[in-house]
């Protein structure tokens, strides 16, 4: 279980990722953030994002077109 | 932090020079600039020409198919283009201005003024381009808050210790 979730589904490039870091900013270290998706942009995005940023991404997922992304905030 | 002219810091840094104010054009530089904002990136925007335009409090920001013939819009599952003969007729420019922030709207695409809030709250650094702003008679009191005045030597300075220098 996250600690957070956020629903970017519907939202197009770069909106899930700008959300995303405004949510883990939010999170304390070593805390997860569940994001759900519908962009499959997002999938290829959410792996640059967290080899850039340093955080992890602890689980990826798709069910029916929801992509769903865990990451745990590192920095 | 720089001594010497060197940067001692190993924060990453991008500067992009946004020098277009149509609707289109308004998207890459805000679109990277908050993503690498979001990605740790220091950020340094400098609006000059028609881009000091996206500066402005109120956004009025018009896209026109008129010499632009790779703009063809979804329409009963066709892509349709514009021929120029139509594209120049008044009220053109509105309609297909009208049909795009219909699109955007509809395919969860963020609107300007969102990824420009989202810029500010990031602390991307904007500025507005001094000479610009004397030569088509605009007032910094028009445009957002938190935005500096600058020429092209501030942007050099910024440019200079950048790893990515856009130019749009």
């Amino acid at each position: 279980m996250a600690d957070a979730t956020l629903d970017a589904k519907g939202l197009n490039c770069p909106l899930p990722i700008l959300k995303a870091k405004k949510a883990l900013k939010e999170l304390a270290n070593g805390q997860t953030l569940e994001i759900l998706a519908t962009d499959p942009g997002s999938v290829k995005d959410f792996e640059a994002f967290t080899r850039t940023t340093g955080n992890k991404l602890v689980e990826t997922g798709e069910d029916g077109g929801v992509y769903r992304f865990v990451i745990e905030r590192v920095a | 932090m720089t001594e010497g002219g060197v940067d001692l810091n190993n924060t990453k840094k991008m500067t992009i020079i946004c020098t277009k104010g149509t609707l289109d054009w308004a998207y890459p530089p805000f679109i990277l600039g908050t993503t690498a904002a979001a990605m740790d990136v220091e950020v340094t925007m400098f609006f000059t020409f028609y881009g000091l335009g996206l500066l402005n409090k109120d956004l009025d920001l018009k896209v026109s198919p008129l010499g632009n013939p790779a703009m063809e819009m979804p329409m009963m599952g066709m892509h349709v283009g514009m021929p120029n003969l139509v594209g120049m007729l008044p009220g053109v420019t509105s309609g297909a201005t009208a049909m795009m922030k219909n699109m955007i709207k509809n395919k969860g695409v963020a609107s300007i003024e969102e990824l420009r809030e989202a810029a500010v709250l990031s602390d991307v650094r904007m500025i507005a381009c001094q000479m610009t702003l004397d030569l088509f008679e605009m007032k910094k009191e028009d445009m957002i808050d938190g935005i500096e005045l600058g020429g092209a030597a501030t942007w050099m300075e910024s440019a200079l210790q950048s790893d990515i220098n856009l130019y749009m």
